[in-house]
This record gives C-alpha cells, structure tokens and sequence, in this order.
C-alpha cells in the first residue's frame, strides 16, 4: 500500500523518455530544424534571446526547439548555459545613432531627417488569418529582394529625436560618465539599485511582466504622460577595446530595439517646464518590451526628477527589480508542486489542534444555557 | 553521460571562482551565525526555488572523498532529492549514501535528519524566502535595518497576536530562532519539531537560498533559542502516533491516506532511520514498538 513515495528514480527516467517521445511529435512529418525556428520564428528567438541574456540565434533557436515552444523554458535554458560562460571583457557601449535601421519612427515628429521608415511591422495588418499561408505560400522572390535593396538605401546615420529637442533645451540632458556598469549577474543586488543596473534588469525582465506594469503607469498608477520620441530597430556595430592592440576592433554586429519617450516634466521652484526620458533598449525585434521598458524606466526615476511617490507598483525599484525576473519568478511559483508533506502535515495537525480546542470551548457554554 | 558531463564542466559544476566567492560568503556568515550574507548567486541548470541555494553551498563544499546524502522531506526517494542527487553523481563523481552515519554532506530540504548529527559532518539546507521578517515587512531595504538594530519586536508581536487569536503560536514549521543570542533567523521550512536539533548541534549547518542570493550558517555548538515567552514556551509539535512500519513514538511522521474511505497510516518521514529501526526490529525479532 505505501508506494507512493518508491520508484521516483525510475519515473523521471520514464518523464524524460515521455518528454522526447512528444517532442518529435508526428514521425510522419519532417523533423523541425532549428535554421527554420531561427529564420521562420524569428520573433520568438529574438525574445529567448534577449530575456536568455545571450545574442545566439542558433542556440536561442535550439533552446525553443528542446522546450517544444515553451519560450520560458527555452530562456530558462540559455541562461543555464550562459552562466557558465567566463567573462573576458567589456565592450564599448554600442551606438545606436550609428544604426542601420530596418525601422525608425517617431510619434512626435510627422517628418523627421532620416525619414519615418515603417520596416517590417505588423501595425497596419489587418488581424486576419493568412490561409494561404497554411497552404505554403511562398512570397515572391523578387519582392523580397526590392525591400531589402530599399531598406539599404534608406541606411546611414540617423540623427536622434532626442538630439533636437536637447538642442532647443526642452528635454533634461542624461547624465554621462565613465563609470564600469554593475553586472547583476556577478554581484547580488542591493537596494537603492540605481538606474544603470534598473536598466540591466528591466532588459531582461520578463515581456509580459514590463508590459502589464507599463500599462499600469498609462491608467493611472504613477502616470507620465509618454511619446515615442523614437522607435527605431535594426543592426548595430560591437566593438571591443583589445588592450593587446591599444585600439578598438569590431568583433559583432547585433540587432537591437531601442525606444525613447519624451515625457512631460511639470518643472520645479528651480527649475522650468521641460520633457524627460524613459529609456528601453532590447536585443532582437523586441518593440512592444522597448517600448514597456521606457515606460517602467520613466516610473522608477520619480524620486530623481523630485516627482511623488504614488505607491505605485511600477514606482518600486525593489518591486519591479526583484519580481521582473521570469526565470525566478517560475521557478518559485511552480515549486509549490514539489513535496510540501512535512510542511502540510505540520499545518494539519495545527489545524486538528486548534480545532479540537474550539470545540472543547465551546461546549461548556452550550451546556450553560441548556 | 557521466563522464562526458565531468569533461566539459568543473567538479561539481560550479567553476572555481564561483565556489571561491561562495566559500568567502559561507566564512562570514559562520563569522556572523545566522546573519544573511548576499552573494552572487549564479543560475544553475535546475530551477530557481527547487533547491539552487542549497547545490551551489554543497558544490562548494564538495571534496572528491566526500560521501553525499541527500533528502526532501527526511526522504532519500523523493524525485527532486533524487534529481540533485543525480546532478552531484553526474559533476561530481562523488560517492553517496542513503545513511546519516556515514554521510559527511548532507543536503536536506525541509527535515533535519532524526538520527543524531557528529561532528565533521555538514549539513546543507535549502531555503526558499531567508528572512524571517518578509512576511512582516516586504521590503528588504528595511528588514535589513531591522536586523542590524536587532529591532525584532514585529516578530514578538506577530506571536503574540497568534497567542491571542488562536491561543498558541500559530507558526507549525520555518519556525523562527535567535542564534549565538543575536541575529533572528529562518531555519528554513523545517517543521518545528525538528528545532531543537538545530541548538548546540556538533555539525557544521550551512543555509542555501539562491533565488534570494542569501547564505547563512549556524556553526557548531551555537546556541540557538526558537522564540516564545516565559508563559508560553515553544513545543516541538509532532503527529500522536504511531509509525507503522518502525513503531517509532519519538520521530516526526508523515501522515499516508490509504484507501478510498480515507483511513490513514503514520509513518518516519525520515526513511533512513526508519529502515535502521526496522532491522533492528527484524534482527532482536521485536514487533513494531
């Protein structure tokens, strides 16, 4: 009768050949290769990418294919790996003015030097499903090469938004500094934090966590008025300082999102009116997480721009920092299925106790009134 | 496999700079029993919340002739006790044990073992939420200026308000104590029976949580004081039982439903000492009890 808790050796074995079995799925069907997740599913490698806090395509694409889509999961497994790696250096922070931008749009602005370049992007699809598409249909192969001949052309240095509104003095200037970032990985976090490690964080916080946050701040919860000062996404240089060599080389190219808003600042007794920044900036095809992550970097810079605390969930460094996290937040949400009979067994007989003395109270004053 | 793991990754996982820093947080914090020493805690190829903490303290204590234990919930057969076992087989090559006597590291998850602990051996458990005040107070910034003032009156007041609600301390495991007289502390979800082995203990016991980036030790021969008033004194609760399988009167039980009527049976939830009572039953040819 008492099995219950045997042959857990021969169960995970069993889990795991259960696992794969499903994984394969169809033996019918060609088996999925990892160059058409990273190709076809390039949105899902972008965001495995960046929330695994590792710039591998293939590795991204074979962590989503281990995981049979779990995205989670596939992180999970990036960031496993990740750690292991050594850290060998720093590289030069990456200019994104440089960038050779497969889109660029500002909200704030109708027309912009540069010029507003949609890219590839869902906006203006219309939400209907694509049959053709089920049916294998392929896109011509010359329209293909016309976009990308065009989006080369529209390439070189594409002034910021923020740049013209710095030079009018309407948008408080960032602070600028030397000093070595934080690494939140090497070193165990501690509170206040401080903007360069908030950002760190918050770049690899989890999509949907910075996305309901920032839609929080949007209704009501420390409201900051944003504009998309400036989306733009595309390929950027990363070069490496080389002390060998004394001069800098280029040892990358990365694609990146990186969002500006432009937000209103009410001025101070010392200070007039002028617009202040939220900043986000994720590895990948990744808007709708750059766009949240300006919002939430707006929300955490209260006490710095002298704004009040509202008590907002999206205000709380501590909060948003030590929540964002999907890896340890499903680690510890989803570890409350693994055995708590100790605990459970200590909290029953509790329970029993304080129960049987209730009863034992209350049946005196039952046999007084009787 | 086995040997193909311990190819492409340091002994025990963990890389040497990693373990250096780890050991450099365990050295303070049995410097300073029961205080919450950060750490750079790093992700490790088992989820957060399963354990994480307490592998990356026994992976840094790990020496090659070290023989390992490990239990959940006082079990050796548990599937995660299992699983990390595995993973320390894997890395590690070390050789295991299901024995307490003869375990020199042990890591455990929400028991301490109910055979008695020697000097020499280490004890490693693993911790979900560290600080005994969270539930109190969310905010690490604070809890931390509360344990540096030790400002613990919030806790005094919780079980007293427990004391007048239900009339007893209402807290059944992560039962919290006072180490070497100075620093509160969560002993991890231990039921609260298992408290008193953790005062004057002859091993050395090291605490775990890596999601929180927190270790914490109580070194040997600590006092260590779980926290009542003189009126009402803390009681090592445990079930009114019997085990049936070992007859145990002393040992903390776990609590099996048998049949589809709801009957139930008590059993050792430390399965080691319980087949250990079991042979000595079988050889002295006693019955259970």
């Amino acid at each position: 009768m008492y099995v219950a808790v045997k042959g857990g050796e021969a169960a995970i074995d069993n889990a795991h050949r259960w696992l794969a079995d499903l994984r394969r799925g169809d033996r019918d069907l060609a088996p999925l290769q990892t160059q058409q997740v990273s190709e076809q599913l390039t949105l899902a490698t972008s965001r495995v990418m960046a929330e695994g806090a590792i710039y591998d395509r293939e590795l991204a694409a074979l962590a989503i294919k281990q995981a049979r889509g779990d995205l989670i999961e596939a992180i999970f497994l990036l960031r496993a790996y990740r750690t292991t790696l050594p850290r060998f250096g720093t590289s030069k922070p990456i200019d994104t003015g440089a960038m050779n931008c497969l889109r660029r749009i500002s909200a704030t602005f109708k027309d912009v030097p540069g010029g507003q370049v949609l890219g590839p992007t869902f906006d203006y699809t219309h939400r209907l499903l694509d049959f053709a598409l089920a049916a294998d249909g392929e896109v011509p192969a010359a329209l293909q090469a016309k976009l990308q001949s065009q989006a080369t052309s529209s390439t070189g240095r594409k002034p910021r938004i923020s740049d013209f509104l710095d030079d009018e003095g309407l948008l408080q200037p960032e602070p600028t500094g030397d000093a070595t970032p934080p690494d939140l990985t090497r070193e165990p976090v501690s509170f206040p934090a401080g903007r360069a490690l908030r950002l760190q964080a918050l770049t690899r916080s989890d999509e949907g966590f910075l996305l309901g946050l920032a839609y929080s701040t949007q209704r009501g919860y420390a409201r900051n008025h944003p504009f998309v000062g400036e989306l733009r996404i595309g390929v950027v240089a990363v070069e490496m300082e080389i002390p060998e060599l004394g001069f800098s080389i280029e040892i990358a190219e990365i694609e990146v999102s990186e969002c500006e808003t432009v937000n209103q600042f009410q001025g101070s007794k010392t200070e007039p009116a002028q617009f202040t920044r939220g900043y986000g900036l994720v590895f990948g095809q990744a808007e709708r997480k750059a766009i949240s992550m300006a919002l939430c970097d707006r929300a955490l810079r209260w006490e710095e721009l002298g704004e009040d605390n509202l008590g907002a969930p999206a205000q709380n460094e501590e909060f948003v920092i030590m929540h964002g996290d999907n890896i340890q937040a499903t680690g510890f949400v989803e570890h409350i299925k693994l055995p708590h009979y100790v605990d459970f067994q200590s909290e029953a007989e509790l329970v029993r106790r304080l129960r049987r003395m209730h009863a034992e109270d209350a049946t005196p004053s039952q046999g007084d009134t009787a | 496999m086995s040997t193909l793991v311990r190819e492409h990754y340091n002994f025990a996982y963990l890389d040497e700079h990693t373990k250096r820093m780890i050991r450099r947080a365990l050295l303070k914090g049995v410097a300073i029993p029961g205080y919450q020493v950060p750490f750079a805690s790093r992700e490790m190829p088992m989820p957060y919340g399963w354990g994480t903490g307490g592998v990356q303290v026994s992976a840094a204590c790990m020496v090659p002739d070290d023989r390992v234990k490990v239990i959940d919930q006082g079990a050796d057969d548990t599937t995660n006790a299992i699983s990390i076992r595995k993973f320390f087989e894997r890395t590690a090559g070390v050789a295991l044990t299901e024995r307490t006597a003869e375990a020199t590291l042990i890591q455990t998850r929400h028991r301490i073992p109910e055979h008695p602990l020697s000097e020499g051996q280490i004890l490693v458990y693993q911790v979900p939420i560290p600080e005994p005040l969270r539930f109190l107070e969310p905010r690490e910034t604070e809890t931390r200026k509360m344990h540096a003032l030790s400002e613990y009156g919030l806790m005094h007041v919780k079980l007293y308000e427990d004391i007048s609600q239900h009339g007893e301390i209402a807290t059944s495991y992560a039962y919290p104590a006072e180490v070497n007289g100075r620093h509160v502390f969560d002993p991890s979800p231990i039921p609260k029976f298992d408290n008193p082995k953790l005062d004057n203990a002859p091993a050395l016991q090291l605490f775990g949580a890596g999601r929180e980036q927190r270790i914490y030790a109580v070194p040997p021969y600590t006092r260590v004081r779980s926290l009542d008033f003189e009126d009402y004194p803390f009681v090592a609760a445990r079930a009114e039982h019997q085990c049936a399988l070992c007859g145990a009167l002393h040992t903390y039980l776990d609590e099996v439903i048998i049949d589809d009527e709801g009957g139930r049976m008590f059993v050792c939830s430390d399965t080691d000492y319980c087949n250990e009572r079991q042979q000595a039953n079988q050889e002295t040819g006693n019955d259970a009890g």
